[in-house]
C-alpha cells in the first residue's frame, strides 16, 4: 500500500485552510480508506479456499471497522475560525464534519480510478484534481508534489497538531540559483527479458534470486523449501506476513509440509555453471588476483555491482579460502590483499547474501588478521594495512550476519581476546587482534581494550625502552601503540569529562597515560572543530541526499561531498554525538543514516592516506606491488560509505540506489 | 434466420450512407446511473442524451430525432427478441413497448406515440389500464403469500414478468427501444416528470419497518441459513450480501443513521470479501443526501441483484419466511433481487465462488444463449505460392472439436466457411487497398517462419523499457508488424516511436508535393520528406492523460483516448491530428481499432461503449449496460463483437450489429483491466485487479479457466499469433506465460453444462504457468506477439 495520504490531502487542504489542521493523525488515515486492489490483504482474500474465510473476513472486518470515521467537529472549527467565522455550533460543525469526510472520501474513491488507469501505485494530487473535475468542480491548480511530504507533528495547550510545513521561500533565492538540469527526455531501452524461456542475468533484469529469497534459503530453510509453491507462495506469503502475526503464517504452512510433497522440502539448487558463467568465472578470478590493475578494479567492479552471481558464490568462496590458505604459507602480501578486496567485493554485492558462506569465508579474513606473517619481510612491507582492511571486513560480516543463533561476533571477540591476551603471541597476531577488536566498535574497545590499556602500556614500554631485542619487535610494539592510540581516544574523549590531566591519565593507563592524553586533546579539538564543521556538512549532505532521491544515479554523488569537504577528521565520537543533537527528532530514518554515513566514511579515508606513503614496499610483483596497497586502501575508503550505515545492505535505499546506476539508466 | 437476413440488409444499408445511422439513444439508461451527471431532463432529447443533443439542430430538432429512433426501433424491436428468447416473446415485448410509449407521451411525442401505436396495433386502454408494472410489482409487496406463488409460479419461466428484470440484461431491448435500459429506472416513475430519476429510485425504499427490527431480521435469516444443510447452505449464503445492502439502504434512507451505522458493524464482516470496494463506499454512505449522487447506490437500486439458487433452496428459504412472517426481507426479496431458479442439485461453493462478485450478481442464464459467430472471416484469396497461414488458423480451429480436424482445414481455406463464422458481409467491411494486400503477403511470409511455441519452446521476450518517463505511462500500443510503437503519457502528449532503422517521416508540404512527378514508379518514396525523420514523434492534442491507443491496421492512423473526453485520430504520414471525436463527456479510458480498420470501439467513465467509423463524427452504435466505467474495449478477430471489460467486475459481448449484449461473463472479484480474444475468436482471456486471468469460452458462453499467479492488476494480455501461449503482464513487474492449449484442453462442454452454467473449474494454475519473469520495478503495461511469435512487453521504469 504506497498511498500516503498526506500525498493528497495537502493539495485537497491547503486553500480553504490556511491556518494548521488540528485533525488527528487516526481519523485522517482513515477518511481516506483506500483500497488498493495490490495491496496484499486484499490478494489473500481473492482467494477464499475454504479454510482461509474466516481468517480473510476477520482481517476484513478489521479494515472495515477504520473506514467509517470521520474529521473530527474540531477541525471544522478551526477552519471556520480561519476563515473569520468566530462562533459555530457544534451541531454545525457536527454536520459539516459528515459532510466534508463523506466528499473527502467519495473523491478519493474516484482518484483511484485514476491511478489504476495511470498504472501507478501511488496516489498523486494529479489524481485528485482529475477526480474533482468528474464531479464538475474546479481542480486545485498548482499542487504538485511528486514526493512525499511528511506530516510535522506540534503539541501543546492540550491540543494536538499535525500540520503540513510550508517554507517560506525567497524569490530572489529562487531567481538567483541556476537553473536545474533538464530533465532527460522520454526513451525507450529494449533488452531480452528473457530468451526462449530463461531469463538472461543481465543488470535490466532483477537478479535472478532477490536478495530476500537468499536469506530466506539460509537461514530459515524450511520456509523456503517450497520453490514449486513460489508462485503463489507470495501472494499468501505477504498477505500472512503484513497483517497476521508470524505463528499464523507458520500455521499455515505446516499443512504443505505434511500432506504435500516431500520431495519439494529440499530446495533445489543447481550447481551446473553455464558456459558463459564458467568463462566469465575464470575471467574475473584471473583479472582479481592478476597483475594488472586496471583489469582488477573492473572485475571487483563487476564482482560488487553484478546481479546474478548467486549461482558463482560457492566457486567464489572457495576460490577465496583456497587462495588465503595457499598465499599465507607463501606469504604473498599482494596475492593476500587481492583475495580480501574480493571478498569486500561480494560483499558489497547488493544482490547476493554471503550468510551461507560465510562459515568459509570467516576463516579467511581471520587469518588474514591475526596470521603471525602475511609478508615475506615483515619488517619492511606494509602488511599492517591488510591487517586493517581484513579487520573492517570482519567488523562488517559482524554487522551483517551476527545473529542470536550463530553468535559470529562473540565467537570472533573470543578468538581476538584470547589471543590477545596471550602472553606469548607475537606483535603482528596482537596487532590483528586489537584492530579487530576495535573495528567492532566502541562497545568493544571501552569494554575489552580499555582495560588492558595500562597492561599493554607496559609490554610496548619495555620493548621499546628496553634492549633493542629485535628489529621486528620493536616496529611491531610501535604500530601497535599508534593503533592502540587511534582507537582509544577518541572514546575516551566521549567516555571522560573534559579536564584532560597527564597524571589522571598515568595513573590510569600507566606508561600509555600521557600520550593517551594529548591524543585525547587533540581528538577534543578536532571535535570541537568538526562540530563548527558539522552542521555545514550535514546541510550539504541531506542536499545533496535529497537531490539524489530525484535524480537517480545517486551513489557516486552521495560519496563524493562526504570525502572531499571533511578529508580528514578523526574525532569520529564528537562528531556522532552532535550531529545528532543538531537536528532534533525531525525525520527519523532520513537524516540519521546520513550522520552515521559520515562517522563511518571517515576513518578509513585518514588511514589510507598514511598507509601507503609511510611504507613504500617492494612486493614480489615489484611493477605493482604500491598499487594492491594503495587499491586497498582506496577502495576501503570509497566504498566503505556506500554500505556501512549499519542496517544498508538490507535497506531499500542501497539497494534502491544501485540498480540504478547499474542498470536501465541511459547513457546521456 | 430470415429474420437475419433481413437485419443484415437493413443494417448494411445503415452503415453505408453517410446519413447518421445512430439508431439508439440509450443514454438515458446511463443518465440515469450517472445521476449527478446532470441528467435529470426528460424533456425531448432526454434520451438522447449526448448523441441526439450533439446531432440535433436546434429546438425542432428534437422532434424528428425520437421518430427516427422509433422507426427503427419498431422493427428491430420486434424483429430480435423473439429470434432471442422465442418463449418469452409476447409478454416481454409487450412490456417493452409500453414503457416506450409511456415515455413517447411524456415527452409530448405525440406522432410518433401514435406511428408506434399503430405499429404496434395496440389500444390506448392498454396502456392505460396496465399501467406501469412496476408499480403493480410494488404495489402488491404486502400480499406476501399471494407474491410468494406468484413468483414460483413465474420464476421458471425465462422472462419473469417485471420490466426492469429484463432492462438489466437491457441489452436485448438497446438497440430496439429508445427507453430500454431506462427502463428500471423510468417505468416505476413515468407519473413523476419533473423528479429527478434518483427519488423515484430512492421511493421503493419508503416503505419501512421498525428500524430496531432489521438486526434481529438479518441474524435470524442468518441463523437459519448457517443451521441449513451443507448444500443449501452455499447457495443460500449469496443472499447475505444483497440483502445485507439493500438493509442497509433502506435504513439510511429512512434516516435512521444510528441503527444504520450498527447494522453496519455487526454484519459487514459477514460479507465477501471481494465486495469490499462496494462496502467501502456504502459505509461512508451514512445519510439520506448522500445518497443523491451516489451512483453504487444507484446501481444497487436500479438493478436487480441475480442469484442463482437451485429450486429446492429456493423453497427452502421460502419456507422459512413464509414461518417467521419476515415480510421486511421478504420485499427486499421480491423487489430488488432477481433469483433465477433452477431445477436439479445445488451448487457446490467452490462453483457459486466462481461465478460470483460482479456489482449485480451474477449472469441471468438466458442472458448468455443467444447465438454468437465466434469463428474467423474468411481470409481473400491473394496469390501468393505458399499460404500455410490459414491452415494452421484453422487447425486451431478443428482441435478441440476432435471430429473434423485436418480435412475440414484444408478444405475451408478455400470453399467451405467455418460454421461459427458470420456471414462475410454481417458487417460491412473496408475493401482491401493494394497497400493492404502486399502487408497481408508479407505477413504471410512472415508466418513461414514462425515459431512454433508450446511448453517446450518458449519464447522470448524483449522488453521495451520507457525510461525517463516521469510524467508517467499510461498506454502503450504496437503494430502488428511490430514496427512501430506509441505510447500514451500523463502529460497529455503521444509518442510514436519507429523500433526498425526505418524512421519515421512525413509528407512533404503541399507546394512540394506538387512538383512531384507523379507518375514515377517510386511516387510514395518521393511524397516523404527526409528532412523530417527521426525515430520519435510527438503529437500533442490532447487536454489530459492518454489512457488509450491504438494502431491503425495499416499503420496509417493512430487512435488515442484521453481524460479530456476525445477520441483523436491521427494521422501517420503527416503526425497530425485528423478528427477529434467527441461523445464521452467523461475520460475515456480505452479505444481499439478494428482488425479490418475503419471501425473503432472507444470506453469511458460514462460507462458506456461507442462504436465508431473513422468517417463518421458521431458513434454508430452505443453499448450501454455496464453498471460503471467501461475500462478495457477490445474488437473479436472477425470484427462482428466487441468485448467490453468494466469495473462493475463484469465483461461484456456486444453485437455491432445491432448493439445487443450477447454475452455477460461474471466472475471477477476486482475491476477488469485487460481483454483478449484467442486468434481463433473462440475464446476470451479477462485479466482484473484481483490479479486472476479468467478465460471464457464465448460459443457456450462458460468460464472455462481461471489462472492465478499474479499479484497485482493485470494490465496486459495477449495469445501467441497461433494461440498456443497466453501471456499476462501485471503491476506486480511480471509477465507470465501460460499454456492455453491445455487450458482450453478438455473443456466441459457438455450439454448439462452449458445448460446451466454450473462450471467445475480445475484448480491447476501451477500446471499452466509455463513461466514467470521478473521486470526491475516495471510493469507491464504492454504485450505483443510479433508475427514471428516474440514477445515485445513494454513499460515505464518507475524508480522506487
Amino acid at each position: 500500500m504506497d498511498i500516503r495520504h498526506s500525498e493528497f490531502l495537502p493539495s485537497l487542504h491547503c486553500p480553504p485552510f490556511v491556518g494548521p489542521l488540528p485533525v488527528s493523525h487516526v481519523s485522517f488515515s482513515s477518511a481516506c480508506p483506500i483500497p488498493l486492489p495490490g495491496s496484499p490483504s486484499l490478494h489473500r482474500g481473492l482467494h477464499p479456499s475454504r479454510e482461509e474465510k474466516r481468517d480473510s473476513r476477520m482481517a476484513e472486518e478489521k479494515k472495515l471497522k477504520l473506514s467509517n470515521t470521520v474529521l473530527p467537529s474540531e477541525s471544522m472549527k478551526v477552519v471556520a475560525e480561519s476563515m473569520g467565522i468566530a462562533q459555530i455550533q457544534e451541531e454545525t460543525c457536527q454536520l459539516l464534519t459528515d459532510e466534508v469526510s463523506y466528499r473527502i472520501k467519495e473523491i478519493a474513491q474516484d482518484a483511484l480510478k485514476f491511478m489504476h488507469m495511470g498504472k501507478r501505485q501511488k496516489l498523486t494530487t494529479s489524481d485528485i484534481d482529475y477526480a474533482l473535475k468528474l464531479k464538475n468542480v474546479e481542480p486545485l491548480y498548482g499542487f504538485h508534489a511528486q514526493e512525499f511530504i511528511p506530516f510535522r507533528f506540534a503539541s501543546g495547550g492540550g491540543r494536538e497538531l499535525y500540520f503540513y510545513e510550508e517554507k517560506e521561500v525567497d524569490l530572489s533565492d529562487i531567481i538567483n540559483t541556476p537553473l536545474p538540469r533538464v530533465p532527460l527526455d522520454v526513451c525507450l531501452k529494449a533488452h531480452w527479458l528473457s530468451i526462449e524461456g530463461c531469463q538472461p542475468a543481465i543488470p535490466e533484469n532483477p537478479p535472478p534470486a532477490p536478495k530476500e529469497q537468499q536469506k530466506a534459503e539460509a537461514t530459515e530453510p524450511l520456509k523456503s523449501a517450497k520453490p514449486g509453491q513460489e508462485e503463489d507462495g507470495p501472494l499468501k506469503g505477504k498477505g500472512q506476513g503484513a497483517t497476521t502475526a508470524d505463528g499464523k503464517g507458520k500455521e499455515k504452512k505446516a499443512p504443505p509440509l505434511l500432506d504435500g510433497a516431500p520431495l519439494r522440502l529440499k530446495p533445489r539448487s543447481i550447481h551446473e555453471l553455464s558456459v558463459e558463467q564458467q568463462l566469465y568465472y575464470k575471467e574475473i578470478t584471473e583479472a582479481c588476483v592478476g597483475s594488472c590493475e586496471a583489469k582488477r578494479a573492473e572485475a571487483l567492479q563487476s564482482i560488487a555491482t553484478d546481479p546474478g552471481l548467486y549461482q558463482m558464490l560457492p566457486r567464489f568462496s572457495t576460490f577465496i579460502s583456497e587462495g588465503v590458505r595457499v598465499n599465507v604459507v607463501q606469504n604473498n602480501l599482494a596475492l593476500l590483499i587481492y583475495l580480501m578486496r574480493m571478498v569486500k567485493a561480494l560483499m558489497d554485492n547488493p544482490t547476493l547474501y554471503l550468510e551461507k558462506y560465510v562459515h568459509e569465508l570467516i576463516p579467511a579474513v581471520m587469518t588474514c588478521i591475526v596470521s603471525r606473517q602475511l609478508c615475506l619481510r615483515p619488517d619492511v612491507d606494509n602488511h599492517w594495512a591488510l591487517r586493517d582492511f581484513a579487520a573492517r571486513l570482519v567488523a562488517q560480516i559482524c554487522k551483517h550476519f551476527s545473529t542470536t543463533t550463530n553468535n559470529i561476533q562473540s565467537r570472533i571477540t573470543k578468538t581476538f581476546t584470547k589471543s590477545w591476551v596471550d602472553e606469548k603471541t607475537p606483535w603482528t597476531t596482537r596487532y590483528g587482534s586489537i584492530a579487530g577488536l576495535a573495528e567492532l566498535g566502541h562497545d568493544v574497545i571501552k569494554t575489552l581494550i580499555l582495560p588492558r590499556l595500562q597492561q599493554e602500556g607496559e609490554r610496548i614500554r619495555s620493548v621499546l625502552d628496553g634492549p633493542v631485542l629485535s628489529n621486528i619487535d620493536r616496529i611491531g610494539a610501535d604500530h601497535v601503540q599508534s593503533l592502540l592510540l587511534k582507537h582509544c581516544a577518541p572514546v575516551l574523549a566521549k567516555l571522560r569529562p573534559p579536564p584532560d590531566n597527564q597524571d589522571a591519565y598515568r595513573a590510569e593507563f600507566g606508561s600509555l597515560g600521557p600520550l593517551l592524553c594529548s591524543h585525547v586533546v587533540k581528538a577534543r579539538a578536532q571535535a570541537a572543530l568538526q562540530a563548527q564543521q558539522v552542521n555545514r556538512t550535514t546541510l550539504t549532505i541531506t542536499q545533496v541526499l535529497s537531490l539524489s532521491t530525484s535524480a537517480p544515479g545517486s551513489g557516486s554523488t552521495t560519496t563524493s561531498p562526504v570525502t572531499t569537504t571533511v578529508p580528514s577528521v578523526q574525532p569520529i565520537v564528537k562528531l556522532v554525538s552532535t550531529a545528532t543533537t543538531a537536528p532534533p527528532s525531525t525525520a527519523p530514518s532520513g537524516p540519521g543514516s546520513v550522520q552515521k554515513y559520515i562517522v563511518v566514511s571517515l576513518p578509513p579515508t585518514g588511514e589510507g592516506k598514511g598507509g601507503p606513503t609511510s611504507h613504500p614496499s617492494p612486493v614480489p610483483p615489484p611493477a605493482s606491488s604500491p598499487s594492491p596497497l594503495s587499491g586497498s586502501a582506496l577502495c576501503g575508503g570509497k566504498q566503505e560509505p556506500g554500505d556501512s550505515p549499519p542496517p544498508a545492505p538490507g535497506t531499500p535505499k542501497t539497494n534502491g540506489s544501485q540498480p540504478n546506476s547499474g542498470s536501465p539508466q541511459p547513457a546521456p | 434466420m430470415a429474420a437475419l437476413a433481413e437485419e443484415q440488409t437493413e443494417v448494411a444499408v445503415k452503415l453505408e450512407p453517410e446519413g447518421p445511422p445512430t439508431l439508439l439513444p440509450p443514454q438515458a439508461g446511463d443518465g440515469a446511473g450517472e445521476g449527478s451527471g446532470g441528467t435529470t431532463n426528460n424533456g425531448p432529447n432526454g434520451g438522447g442524451g449526448n448523441v441526439a443533443a450533439s446531432s440535433s439542430t436546434g429546438g425542432d430538432g428534437g422532434t424528428p430525432k425520437p421518430t427516427v429512433a422509433v422507426s427503427a426501433a419498431a422493427p428491430a424491436g420486434a424483429a430480435p427478441v423473439p429470434a432471442a428468447a422465442p418463449d418469452a416473446g409476447a409478454p416481454h415485448d409487450r412490456q417493452t413497448l409500453l414503457a416506450v410509449l409511456q415515455f413517447l407521451r411524456q415527452s409530448n411525442l405525440r406522432e410518433a406515440e401514435e406511428a408506434l401505436r399503430r405499429e404496434a396495433r395496440l389500444l390506448e386502454e392498454a396502456v392505460a389500464g396496465s399501467g406501469a408494472p412496476g408499480e403493480v410489482d410494488s404495489a402488491g409487496a404486502e400480499v406476501t403469500s399471494a407474491l410468494l406463488s406468484r413468483v414460483t409460479a413465474s420464476a421458471p419461466g425465462p422472462a419473469a414478468p417485471d420490466p426492469p428484470g429484463t432492462g438489466a440484461s437491457g441489452a436485448t431491448v438497446v438497440s430496439g427501444s429508445a427507453s430500454g435500459p431506462a427502463a428500471p429506472g423510468k417505468v416505476g416513475s413515468v407519473a413523476v416528470e419533473d423528479q429527478p430519476d434518483v427519488s423515484a429510485v430512492l421511493s421503493a425504499y419508503n416503505q419501512q419497518g421498525d428500524p430496531t427490527m432489521y438486526e434481529e431480521y438479518y441474524s435470524g435469516l442468518k441463523h437459519f441459513i448457517e443451521c441449513s444443510l451443507d448444500c443449501h447452505r452455499a447457495e443460500l449464503s449469496q443472499l447475505f450480501y444483497p440483502l445485507f445492502v439493500h438493509m442497509y439502504l433502506e435504513l439510511v434512507y429512512n434516516q435512521h443513521e444510528n441503527e444504520a451505522k450498527s447494522f453496519f458493524e455487526k454484519f459487514h464482516g459477514d460479507q465477501e470479501c471481494y465486495y469490499q470496494d462496494d462496502l467501502r463506499v456504502l459505509s461512508s454512505l451514512t445519510k439520506k443526501e448522500h445518497m443523491k449522487g451516489n451512483e453504487t447506490m444507484l446501481d444497487f437500486r436500479t438493478s436487480k441483484f441475480v442469484l442463482r439458487i437451485s429450486r429446492d433452496s429456493y423453497q427452502l428459504l421460502k419456507r422459512h419466511l413464509q414461518e417467521k412472517q419476515n415480510n421486511q426481507i421478504w420485499n427486499i426479496v421480491q423487489e430488488h433481487l432477481y433469483i433465477d431458479i433452477f431445477d436439479g442439485m445445488p451448487r457446490s461453493k467452490q462453483q457459486i465462488d466462481a461465478m460470483v462478485g460482479s456489482l449485480a450478481g451474477e449472469a441471468k442464464r438466458e442472458a448468455n444463449k443467444s447465438k454468437v459467430f465466434f469463428g474467423l472471416l474468411k481470409e481473400p484469396e491473394i496469390e501468393v505460392p505458399l499460404d500455410d497461414e490459414d491452415e494452421e488458423g484453422e487447425n486451431e480451429e478443428g482441435k478441440p472439436k476432435k471430429k473434423k480436424p485436418k480435412k475440414d482445414s484444408i478444405g475451408s481455406k478455400s470453399k467451405k466457411q467455418d460454421p461459427n463464422a458470420p456471414p462475410q458481409n454481417r458487417i460491412p467491411l473496408p475493401e482491401l487497398k493494394d497497400s493492404d494486400k502486399l502487408d497481408k503477403i508479407m505477413n504471410m511470409k512472415e508466418t513461414t517462419k514462425r515459431v512454433r511455441l508450446g511448453p517446450d519452446c518458449l519464447p522470448s521476450i524483449c522488453f521495451y523499457t520507457f525510461l525517463n518517463a516521469y510524467q508517467g505511462l499510461t498506454a502503450v500500443d504496437v503494430t502488428d508488424d511490430s514496427s512501430l510503437i506509441a505510447g500514451g503519457f500523463a502529460d497529455s502528449t503521444v509518442r510514436v516511436w519507429s523500433v526498425t532503422p526505418k524512421k519515421l517521416r512525413s509528407v512533404k508540404q503541399a507546394s512540394d508535393l506538387s512538383l512531384i512527378d507523379k507518375e514515377s514508379d517510386d511516387v510514395l518514396e518521393r511524397i516523404m520528406d527526409e528532412k523530417t525523420a527521426s525515430e520519435l514523434k510527438i503529437l500533442y492534442g490532447h487536454s489530459g492523460p492518454v489512457y488509450g491507443a491504438s494502431f491503425s491496421p495499416d499503420r496509417n492512423y493512430l487512435l488515442s483516448s484521453s481524460e479530456d473526453g476525445t477520441v483523436r485520430l491521427w494521422s501517420l504520414q503527416t503526425f497530425t491530428c485528423l478528427v477529434g471525436y467527441k461523445g464521452h463527456n467523461y475520460p475515456v479510458w480505452d479505444t481499439q481499432f478494428s482488425p479490418y480498420g475503419y471501425y473503432f470501439v472507444s470506453g469511458g467513465h460514462d460507462r458506456v461503449a461507442r462504436l465508431w467509423a473513422t468517417d463518421h463524427y458521431q458513434p454508430l452504435r452505443i453499448f450501454a449496460g455496464h453498471l460503471a466505467d467501461v475500462n478495457c474495449t477490445r474488437f473479436h478477430p472477425n470484427s462482428n463483437y466487441v468485448a467490453t471489460g468494466s469495473a462493475d467486475r463484469t465483461v461484456r459481448l456486444w453485437d455491432v450489429l445491432n448493439g445487443n449484449c450477447v454475452r455477460i461473463f461474471t466472475g471477477h472479484k476486482g475491476p477488469i483491466h485487460s481483454l483478449t480474444f484467442s486468434p481463433n475468436g473462440r475464446f476470451l482471456a479477462t485479466g482484473a485487479t484481483d490479479g486472476r486471468v479468467l478465460l471464457w469460452d464465448i460459443g457456450h458462453g462458460l468460464m472455462v479457466g481461471e489462472l492465478k499467479g499474479h499479484t497485482d492488476t493485470v494490465c496486459s494480455l495477449r495469445f501467441s499469433r497461433d494461440g498456443e501461449i497466453l501471456a499476462s503482464g501485471s503491476m506486480d513487474n511480471t509477465v507470465r506465460l501460460w499454456d492455453a492449449i491445455k487450458a482450453f484442453e478438455d473443456l466441459e462442454t457438455d450439454d448439462f453444462t452449458t445448460a446451466t452454467g454450473h462450471i467445475n473449474l480445475p484448480e491447476n494454475s501451477q500446471e499452466l504457468l509455463l513461466g514467470t519473469y521478473m521486470t526491475k520495478s516495471t510493469p507491464v503495461v504492454h504485450l505483443h506477439f510479433t508475427r514471428r511469435n516474440l514477445v515485445l512487453a513494454a513499460g515505464a521504469y518507475s524508480p522506487q
